[in-house]
Order: C-alpha cells, then structure tokens, then sequence
C-alpha cells in the first residue's frame, strides 16, 4: 500500500539517557514539499533530526515514524540512508585519513547496490564529481582532501550540499545548515536545495532564520517548543517570527497545553 | 586500482579467521621437549654437516643459561619448552604419475590460502617458498631465477648446497647470543628461506615466503637469511598463517639480511597468523628477531610490515646503518583486537656518516587489545650528519583498549638531526554516524577509516600484497564497534 506521504510522524515521542526530549510530536511530508522547522535552542530540532536518521543515542519511547508507508524506526542508519533520508548536518564531522572522492564513491555505490543498480564507473563518477561541484561551487582543492579535514565552517555546510547534490535522496534534512555562512554561500546553498526540489524530492529545512527562506519559499513553517510542534503555518509565519520572536508563541502554547492537560481523559 | 581495492573491501563479508583449518597429512614428528639429543636429532633429520650441528650446539649451550626477558609490555602466558615439539614434516607423498614432486594435499592446502604452487597458475612475478612445520615444501620459479644467479631455496638446501655463503653469512646480524628467542631459534631452527642475489642483478620478480603452522604443540623456528650482493635490489616478502587452535603455540623467527655497497632490500610482512578467539583463548605467540645490515656504502633496507595476527607479538625488525649514506626504513601498521598484545617496533642504528632513517609506525587498538611501539634511534659518535625522522601513531576503537609508546634516543653525534612526532586518535561514534548516514555500513566505514589511516604504510607493500593486507586490516577489525 503506497501511502500519500513521505514521512509521517505520529506522537512521536524520545528521550536521551532517560530525559525526555521529543513529548509528543506528529507531522506529515508529502513528496515535494519544503517544510521549515524553527524554534528555540534546546526545543528539540536536532533530536528529531537524530530520531529521523537513526542516531541511537536517542531511544524512541513512544509513537510511530513511517517512510514510504514502511516503519522507519525499523531500519539501520545505513538503510535509512539508502531509502534516500539525507542529513546536512549541524556540526559535520571530520574524517581524517579518508579522502573525500574514496567516501563519496563508496557512499553512491553502496546506495546504488540497494537499490540493484551496478557500482557508476570511474569515469561515470568522476563526471557526475564534477557537475555537482560546479552546482555547488565547491574548490577541487577541497574534494582532493580528507572529508571536513580542516574545511572552515561554511566549508563544511557547502560540503554536506555536495553530498546531498551527489546522493540524489527523496528527503533531505537541513539541520542548520544555513547557520554560519556568508550570503554567497547562503545563495549556493539554497540553489543547490532548489536544484534538487522535485515533484517528489522532500526538503524539511531546520534553521532560526528567514533569510534562507528567502531563497528557500517553504510550503510549511512549523515552531517547535520544548519537544513539541506548536504551531504551523505557511510561509508568512517565519516573517513574523523573525519580527516577533517567540514570546508570543510560548504563551499561545501555554494555553494550548493547558486546554490539551485538560482535555485528557485520565 | 581503488576499483579493485573496493571490490576487495566488498567481498569481505565475514570476520571469522578464514586460514583456521587444519589439513590432514601424515606428518613426522619427533617426541616433545628441547635436550641436546632434540637439537642433534633435527640436525641429523635435515642431514646436517658438522659446523651447523656445532653452531645448534654452541647456542643451545648459551639458551641455558638465558632467562626470558621481561621488559616488553606484554602479559605473556608460561612457555613450557618441555611440551612443544621442535620438529614436524609433512610425510609428502606425490600423487602417481605426477611430474610435481609435491603431495598433492600439501597443493590443496596452499591452494586454499591462495598460494597456488603451480607455477603456471602463479601471479607471474612472484616466486615462492612455502614453508609447512618444519619444513620447505617446494620452491617455485628457482630455474628462472637461477638463470640470473640468483639463489632461492629453502634454508636446509641452502645448508647443504651452499654452505660457504651460509657460513660467511650465517649469525653475521644477529649472534647467536643476541636474545633468548633468537638463541632458541638458533639451536633449533627448522627451515626458512635462504636468498642470495649476485652482484649489479635486480631480482625481476618479488620474492616471497609463505608459512604455515600446522601440527598442533609445534613451535615454528624459521630462519630467514636474505644477501644481496653489491648493487642489487630485491623485494621479499612473507605471509604467514596458522589454524584455530585453543592452545598457544610459539613462533620464534630469525631474519637477517645484509645489503651490501649500493644494494637495495625490500623486506615486507603481512603477519596474520592465528590470533586467539574473541576471548583471548589460544593463538600464535609470535617473538621473531628481525635485522638488517647496511654493510656496504649506499645501501638501503626497508621493512614494511602488516602485522594482524598473533596472540602476542614481540618483534623489532632493525637496521644497523654501517656503510656511509645507507638508509634504512621501517614502516609498520599493528593491529590488536579482542586479548591481542603487540609491543612491536624497530631500532635505527646510525654508525655510518650520513647515514638516513625514517620511522612510521602505526598501531591500531580494538576490544581489549594492548598496542606498544618501541623503538630505538641511536646515532654513534661517527656517524657524522645522521638524520632520523619517526612518526608514531596510535589510534583507538573503544576504550577498553591501549596504546602505549616507548620511545628510546640515544644521540653520541652533536650533528645529528632527530625527530620524533607521535599522535593518538580515536574512531568516534560520531564519525561512524556521519558514514552510515550516506549509506556506509559500519564495517566499511571502519574499513574507510582505517584503510585511510594506514595509508603510509600500505602503499610501500607490493601493490597485490597491499590489496591483501587492506582487506586483513577489515577482517581482524570486525565486530570491534559497536
Ligand atoms: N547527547 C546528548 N546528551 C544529553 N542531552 C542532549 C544530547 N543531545 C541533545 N541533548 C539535549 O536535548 C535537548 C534538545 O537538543 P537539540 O540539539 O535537539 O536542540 P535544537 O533544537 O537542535 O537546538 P539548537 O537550535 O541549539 O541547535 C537539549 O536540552 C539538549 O541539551
Ligand atoms: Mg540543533
């Protein structure tokens, strides 16, 4: 049965070393869609983006998470990666000794096995290498060196645009990935999210701010408080966070928790 | 070729040690134990003459009064020399009608290890001599060889065919009173390889030593002896494996080579012998005396060295840099999972003026294994303007493992330039994440990392031996995350 998202989550909820982190939180992903996540530091956005890709630092207690209509929860990281669930990660990490074009060929060929296509050819990859580092405006110089060895921070964050731009994946998480870079890099970043935008390539975009959704016009904004999706709205509401902060929303969440505690049937 | 390693990396699907057989040959051993009669009893047994009986004699004399020495930072289990047998041989018996004089199960067994000794089914370019128990068991390409004056044959034949080599040679770097292990081995040394390559020749094909361990409660004693003659080049190299046993079984190797004017040694190791369950139960206790000598001006030896196996491993392949401008190399990758121990390193001797030595070591720590690099750079008060570069790094899968370094300078030349660099790191869990979050399972990813940190030392190996030892470094690292 193919369902009619991409990702569903339903109350979802988490927790790391026995602290309660992701309380109860439900969102659903259909293909194509750009869905923007922002909230506070601390709120959860990265736990929910561990959740996704299968961080087991992070035990699921409670809720269901499916991808495709197949329980997600199920899968390895690695599967999850070769399904097409791509993370840009926060703080990506560095990999010394292992060079980038050796780990990215790895990466395509493993995620092309699965999906029972033959290993690209050298010459193949080194062509589709070379496409997606014009897309991303990335230097050789910085594909010819170990993966994040040294790469300064917006480095980095262009770096993991490659990879996405390279691995083609059916939905993308964008953990800050926006935080850091100076407004060219801004620019290339969101070319290379809109460059790989398809009918059914999904982005969901973790970021504290509107200037990315400038480039990036998301379908859905949603604020996450405290473990929780509070509210969602369309694109207007990231301009009146950006205007507003959050205070206002905290307090709406307040009321809204309160009549939810209420509402309950104990 | 990253085609072909990744293709290498792909097959490996299993963790388990794949050489852990046993073959099923009738095999000649004789009773346990080391008297003076063991020593004369393997000397008759391989038809010795009197000089080499007299040399077993002289060092078994000298063992006596040795005491194990103690100052590795090993745990190393009691070593009953009462109950290890000094000598087995495969009985051979050559299938009828065949032109190979070998068994045809002895064939099997290589086979098996991926050391056909056919030598039409050979990788043109190697030639080998495979070493079973206490035995050689056949030679390959020795005509081809010969052709160019160059000597390959099993160390007995060498005895017998050359002794005036053996005995100019023989014990030349490393006396016969240089070590406990050493002395033992000279007492009761089965058989090993003996390389001689003449004057201004290059050896146009690598030269390799295939050991195998297969009687259980047997030591092997192979002793290696490896001469190039002035201006020379060989490329040697040795592999080793043994089956799963519950019991330790003792390794004790002698290697010496000596380079004379303008020679160049290449002298590479993928060790994987057997290296005990997962629960340091059994495995090869491997104590092997390694040294070269750069005798003449000019000369170069380099060891490179793939070390996976062995319960223990206590071993120090060495260069004396006599001649003036020799240059002497050691490139070592050391792996120790589960219970393994490793203390394993090497000495640069600087006697000579000008004289080179570059040190990388690398030592891997999984499970609970303990990894030490040991070296020693000593530069004598002639050795005008001697240089040494070493580079030690340790890297760490888990914390219950350890790596240690002891490194030893002893600098009587004031224009001596030494330097040492040393770095540990560690996989983190953060690193295997990031890998499996593009697709990489976590073996591959481990596979990656470490391939990628081994780098240095892998390439200086044989480009087809560097594909082996990529694929070992995986295997005996599997299961050791997560
Ligand atoms: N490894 C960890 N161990 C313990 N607590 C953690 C760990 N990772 C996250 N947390 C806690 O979980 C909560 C949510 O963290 P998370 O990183 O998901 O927030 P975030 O919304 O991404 O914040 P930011 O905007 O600052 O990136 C925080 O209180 C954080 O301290
Ligand atoms: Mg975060």
């Amino acid at each position: 049965m193919k369902s009619e998202f991409l990702l569903q989550i339903k109350d979802l909820k988490a927790s790391i070393d026995n602290k309660s982190i992701i309380k109860g939180l439900s969102l659903e992903v259909k293909p194509g869609e750009i869905h923007a996540i922002m909230g506070p530091n601390g709120s959860g956005k990265s736990t929910l983006a561990n959740v996704l890709t299968g961080r087991d630092l992070v035990t699921v207690t409670d809720g269901s998470v499916t991808f495709e209509g197949r329980n997600l929860l199920d899968m390895s990281p690695e599967e999850r990666a070769r399904e097409g669930i791509f993370l840009s990660f926060q703080y990506p990490i560095e990999i010394p000794g292992v060079s980038m074009v050796n780990f990215m060929k790895t990466a395509i060929n493993e995620q092309r096995k699965h999906r029972g296509l033959e290993p690209l050819s050298a010459s193949e990859f080194l062509s589709q290498m070379r496409e997606k580092k014009e897309l991303v405006e990335i230097d050789s110089a910085l594909t010819n060196r170990s993966v994040n060895e040294g790469f300064s921070g917006g480095e980095k964050k262009k770096n993991e645009i490659f990879q996405m731009a390279m691995l083609e994946p059916r939905l993308a998480l964008l953990d800050e990935t926006d935080s850091g870079l100076d407004i060219d890099a801004l620019r290339i970043v969101a070319n290379g999210v809109n460059k790989i935008r398809s009918a059914d390539t999904s982005v969901i975009v973790i970021t504290h701010y509107q200037r990315l959704l400038d480039y990036i016009i998301p379908d859905f904004v949603h604020v996450m408080f405290d473990g929780r999706i509070v509210k969602s709205a369309g694109p207007e509401l990231a301009l009146e966070l950006e205007k507003r902060g959050y205070d206002w929303i905290r307090k709406e969440a307040d009321i809204a928790e309160e009549s939810w505690i209420t509402d309950r049937k104990l | 070729m990253e085609n072909d390693q990744d293709k290498v990396l792909n097959e490996v699907t299993s963790g388990e040690y794949k050489y852990g057989f046993v073959t099923d040959i009738e095999t000649e051993v004789i009773p346990k134990g080391l008297t003076e009669d063991v020593v004369r009893l393997i000397s008759a047994k391989k038809q010795e003459p009197e000089w080499m009986l007299e040399f077993r004699l002289k060092a078994f004399r000298h063992w006596l009064t040795m005491k194990m020495p103690a100052w590795a930072n090993l745990k190393i289990p009691e070593i009953n020399y009462q109950d290890i047998i000094f000598y087995a041989a495969p009985r051979q018996r050559p299938a009828p009608g065949s032109l190979s004089e070998v068994d045809p199960q002895l064939i099997k067994t290589f086979d098996k290890l991926g050391i056909p000794l056919e030598e039409q089914k050979r990788l043109t370019g190697v030639a080998v001599d495979a070493v079973m128990d206490s035995i050689s068991v056949k030679t390959t390409f020795r005509e081809t060889l010969a052709e160019l004056g160059i000597i390959f044959c099993s160390f007995s034949e060498a005895v017998r065919e050359h002794p005036s080599l053996v005995q100019k040679y023989l014990a030349s770097v490393v006396p016969y009173t240089d070590n406990f292990f050493a002395t033992l081995n000279s007492a009761v040394f089965s058989d090993g390889s003996f390389c001689y390559i003449p004057k201004d020749v290059r050896c146009p094909m690598e030269l390799s030593t295939y050991f195998r361990i297969n009687t259980s409660n047997t030591g092997q004693f192979e002793r290696t002896l490896l001469i190039a003659d002035e201006e020379s080049y060989v490329s040697y190299l040795e592999g080793c494996t043994a089956p799963m046993r519950d019991e330790n079984q003792l390794h004790a190797a002698v290697v010496e080579i000596v380079a004379e004017r303008g020679a160049e040694v290449k002298y590479s190791t993928v060790q994987n012998w057997y290296p005990g369950d997962r629960d340091g139960k059994g495995g090869i206790l491997n104590f092997v005396t390694k040294r070269g000598m750069c005798k003449g001006d000019d000369s170069k030896i380099s060891w490179t060295q793939v070390e996976t196996g062995s319960a223990i491993t206590w071993k120090y392949p060495s260069c004396i840099l006599r001649g003036n401008n020799s240059t002497g190399e050691f490139y070592s990758v050391a792996v120790t999972n589960n219970y393994q121990q490793a203390d394993t390193g090497t000495k640069m001797i600087h006697i000579g003026k000008n004289t080179k030595s570059t040190i990388v070591s690398k030592g891997i720590s999984a499970g609970f294994g303990q990894n030490s690099y040991r070296g020693l750079v000593k530069v004598l008060g002639k050795a005008e303007g001697a240089r040494n570069f070493s580079q030690c790094d340790s890297l760490l899968l888990g914390d219950k493992c350890g790596a240690h370094t002891f490194p030893y300078i002893e600098v009587d030349n004031p224009s001596a330039i030494v330097e040492h660099e040393a770095t540990t790191s560690r996989i983190g869990e953060d690193q295997i994440f990031y890998c499996n979050q593009r697709g990489i399972s976590t073996e591959d990813a481990i596979g990656l990392i470490v391939n990628g940190y081994a780098r240095e030392v892998i390439n200086k190996l044989p480009m087809e031996f560097a594909v082996e030892a990529q694929k070992l470094l995986q295997i005996s690292l599997e299961g050791s995350v997560g």
